[in-house]
């Protein structure tokens, strides 16, 4: 990239500078000068339609917009003149002229830029004696609730809609005092991150609908967060009162979320309270009973005697903190066994090195390469932040992408499909294929592996060859690392991490043990998602929620959700991040690596930590894998393997995005949320 | 805009000569084609009985790779299309200051009086719809009635009326000044043309 001249700017006063293409109002912003704006927002094109940001500029007889007016040497700026106030003044008369007056009953009342702003800058009377307009409101589906008539046609959400995520079906309609933001025909929002076009509304216009008329913001109890939806592993801030949690609110995370976070993890929520254990259960004559947590324990010593290395099997879930894996496998340590799962689908990837299975070119990589080769891959429902990631590149930088998958998905972006063989690979390593020239014409090439490939039986060869192919056309080097895997899942990538050097069991293994009828106790650490038969097994289940794994279970252990306790993180990046406790867990429910401290002092095996800290310790102590820096790239992979392509076309697997885990199959608000854009 | 209003039921697309639609894209760059959407949108308006229904301004955005949305902002920001259906005679009154000044008050209250329709109304027959709109650019002609394409000029309650009449019994009707003017040549106030020596 060029160097960017930096350019000389006066505001107030003081002389800063500031690189070459910014705009007078991050120049105003970089000198502490505070400017109030509707319209102008970072990670949105200028529009530069609600002129509150205006600002005196030396030598101009007006004020000018500072949002979209370019800085450049010598400018001489004032923020806070006379004439600045005047005309912010002027400004926000105008815009309270069709403004109802009804922020007692506005849910944005609290947290609304309008309303702090006619704090400053409101006349506190009215000279408009003619009626306001009155807008008709809009249906924008379960998520957004609308009050048209209090929009100020900042543009804002059309220009998100349009921009980052995709949908192009929000706009402007109608001309002067009749402008009306619509989506087309009514219909909803049918994206992933519709939920942020209620962050991003600066007044109360669009309101969110799960959370209408709940709590004003000074009520809630603010804590910032980890979200567990999906493998990104999103920052977030939950908002609770009372012990509920009653909203999440993305955190800004530039190498991760950015601004924005996904419907899922924002609206689940409400399944947070709902089919929740509260107590330990224990199956008698086939019907669960509640017990107290020493019954539980009993019950469990009184069913393990005959437990040995070969009929055990632990399964880890996908929404898993890491301190609750390494208590699970220092419990299985202790006991003498081995067998763990570390997911529950047939995922297949190479444990031995971690770039093998992490997301190397990291998320923010993805704003750098310049061409991305997805093979099995649908980001859009797999990490729909990532998807907008890849979509951004596409915007800004014309980022060239093709994608090898079962069927051509509708990514928001336009791309090359080549197919659904995977055998194309070895054409393009061969150079035979056209999309090699791409790969060398790359400087940052980067290949995404999903889920369609990891489950099939290819998934080694594929992993191999993107190597060989990247290794050829310069994805591996210093400042680089091409290689990435798509997790779909919170867990994943730490359960890789803690279990591999302990155990290597996997779905296969699992499989044919399943099928000689090995088998005779699984240990389901909230694991709801598993497709194998284990109704003949005796099945402790450990987790938040009445799902699949509960119902399958002998004994039942009531643990904690991911707004419940604290834990760490990895995400797909391999990057720790730790979530804070926002609730306490219903009832008797307990956090979970306290259950297993606790089952494993009954069972006369102590584990050797007491408290979360010292659990902590141990972990990290015995785990050099866990460290994480952003600004080195992880060495090339290494996957050993045959690379013959036994099978070698992807399969379709239909996935619905409103609905991966307990809490978002519990939650009645992703319920609509499927149906309506299912 | 609600669905039910736009979308009419099995609705027919009408139609279009691909000739015409490609001259109209042949003066943009290819990569610009969004280019086209006004004359794009004024050519079918005029083949679809001069208004836009919903599936016709899909069809446009079709043509020009536009999202529906896209087009549908361009449809409704410009007075000139009509999201509503018209009658086969759209009569577009002037009544900017120039216009009001010579009496547009009185040509709106002739066409009540003869038609029974106001502003934005359509007789029950479908014959006439009347649209009070701002200048039409003739004002030294004023006040102007456009009948779909033409202009009428130099109009009063008792011309406008028989003008009217006139379409109604299907005689031809000549566009122009209704007195006989040339484009604006001057007059005296008794009406006499040619006053000039």
């Amino acid at each position: 990239m060029d160097e960017l001249r930096n350019i000389n700017i006066t505001i107030d006063g003081i002389e800063i500078s500031v690189p070459q293409g910014s705009t007078v109002l991050q120049a105003c912003e970089a000198a502490g000068a505070e400017i109030p704006r509707f319209c102008y927002h970072e990670k949105l094109s200028v529009a530069g339609n609600c002129r509150m940001c205006l600002v005196e500029m030396e030598r101009s007889p007006k004020p000018i917009a500072s949002c979209a007016m370019p800085a450049s040497d010598g400018m001489i700026i004032k923020t806070s003149s006379e004439m600045v106030e005047k005309a912010r003044k002027g400004v926000m008369e105008f815009l309270l002229i069709n403004h109802p007056l009804d922020c007692p009953i506005c849910d944005q009342g609290g947290e609304c830029d309008l309303q702090d702003q006619a704090l400053y800058f409101g006349k506190g009377e009215t000279r408009f004696e003619n009626s306001k307009r009155a807008v008709s409101d809009k249906n924008m589906g379960p998520l957004i609730k609308t009050t048209m008539t209090r929009c100020i046609h900042c543009t804002r959400c059309v220009r998100f809609a349009n921009e980052v995520a995709g949908v192009e079906d929000l706009g402007a309609t109608g001309r002067g005092e009749n402008v009306e933001i619509s989506t087309y025909l009514e219909k909803a929002v049918s994206s992933e991150l519709s939920g942020n076009l209620v962050d991003l509304c600066p007044v109360g216009a669009l309101t969110s609908k799960p959370y209408q008329f709940v709590a004003r913001p000074w009520e809630l109890t603010k804590t910032e967060s980890v979200d567990v939806m999906d493998a990104i592993g999103s920052n977030i801030r939950i908002d609770s009162r009372d012990g509920k949690v009653l909203r999440i609110l993305p955190k800004n995370n530039e190498s991760i979320n950015e601004e924005w976070i996904s419907d899922k993890s924002r609206y689940a929520i409400d399944g947070l309270s709902k089919q929740r254990l509260d107590t330990p259960f224990i199956k008698i004559n086939k019907k669960l009973q509640r017990v107290s947590w020493d019954e539980a324990f009993e019950f469990i010593i009184s069913k393990i005697s005959n437990i040995s290395n070969e009929n055990c099997v632990g399964v880890v879930g996908n929404q898993v903190e890491n301190e609750s894996i390494f208590a699970f496998r220092e419990l299985f340590k202790k006991l003498n066994l081995n067998k763990i799962l570390p997911f529950q689908k047939k995922l297949t990837f190479s444990r031995e090195n971690r770039s093998n299975y992490l997301f190397n070119s990291k998320i923010e990589g993805l704003d750098k390469c310049d061409y991305l080769l997805l093979i099995g891959a649908n980001p859009r429902v797999d990490s729909a932040i990532l998807n907008a990631r890849i979509r951004k590149n596409y915007i800004h930088r014309d980022l060239k992408i093709s994608s090898i998958s079962s069927q051509q998905f509708d990514l928001k972006f336009n791309y090359e499909y080549l197919g659904s063989d995977v055998k194309i690979l070895t054409s393009i390593l061969e150079e035979k294929h056209k999309i090699s020239n791409d790969f060398k014409n790359a400087n940052f090439p980067m290949i995404i592996i999903g889920d369609e490939v990891l489950q099939n039986d290819c998934s080694l060869d594929v992993q191999k060859i993107s190597t060989s192919i990247l290794k050829k056309f310069g994805g591996f080097n210093k400042n680089w690392n091409g290689f990435n895997i798509l997790h779909n899942y919170a867990s994943t990538v730490g359960a890789i991490d803690i279990l591999s050097e302990y155990s290597d069991y996997n779905y296969t293994a699992f499989k044919n043990d399943i099928n000689k009828n090995l088998i005779k106790f699984v240990y389901l650490l909230n694991a709801d998602d598993f497709d194998f038969d284990i109704s003949s097994c005796f099945v402790i289940y450990q987790g938040h929620h009445g799902d699949k794994g509960a119902q399958l279970a002998d004994v039942i252990l009531p643990g904690a959700a991911y707004t419940e306790k604290e834990g760490s993180y990895t995400n797909l990046e391999g990057r720790v991040q730790y979530s804070q406790r926002a609730t306490f867990p219903p009832g008797d429910a307990k956090e979970d690596w306290t259950i297993l401290r606790a089952l494993s002092e009954k069972l006369g095996k102590k584990l050797d930590f007491d408290n979360l800290l010292q659990l902590r310790d141990i972990m990290f102590s015995s785990k050099t894998m866990l460290k994480f820096d952003e600004n080195i790239y992880s060495s090339e992979p290494k996957i050993i393997t045959k690379s013959d392509f036994k099978s070698s076309k992807l399969n379709y697997e239909n996935k619905n995005f409103f609905m991966t885990c307990p809490i978002s199959r519990c939650s009645s608000t992703m319920a609509e949320c499927s149906q309506v854009n299912g | 805009m609600k669905k039910e209003q736009l979308k009419a039921e099995n609705y027919k697309l009408c139609n279009i000569d691909q000739v015409k639609v490609d001259e109209i894209l042949d003066k943009y760059p290819s990569n610009r084609k969004a280019s086209a959407v006004i004359p794009l949108l004024h050519y079918v308006q005029k083949k679809s009985n001069g208004w836009l229904p919903v599936p016709e301004i899909e069809r446009v955005a079709e043509i020009l790779d536009m999202p529906y949305m896209k087009v549908y902002e361009v449809a409704s920001f410009y007075t000139m299309f009509n999201l509503k259906p018209v009658g086969k005679k759209l009569l577009q009154i002037c009544h900017t200051t120039p216009c009001w000044l010579r009496g547009s008050d009185q040509i709106e209250k002739s066409i009540y009086d003869t038609l029974k329709i106001k502003d934005g109304e359509t007789t029950p027959d479908k014959m006439f719809t009347l649209m009070k709109v701002e200048c039409l650019g003739a004002c030294v002609n004023a006040p102007i009635l456009q009948i779909n394409d033409d202009y009428y000029e130099d109009l009063d309650y008792k011309s406008t009326k028989e003008l009217l009449n006139k379409i109604k019994i299907k005689k031809n009707i000549k566009p122009g000044s209704v007195i006989g003017r040339k484009s604006s040549e001057p007059y005296d106030k008794n009406g006499n043309i040619n006053v000039t020596k």
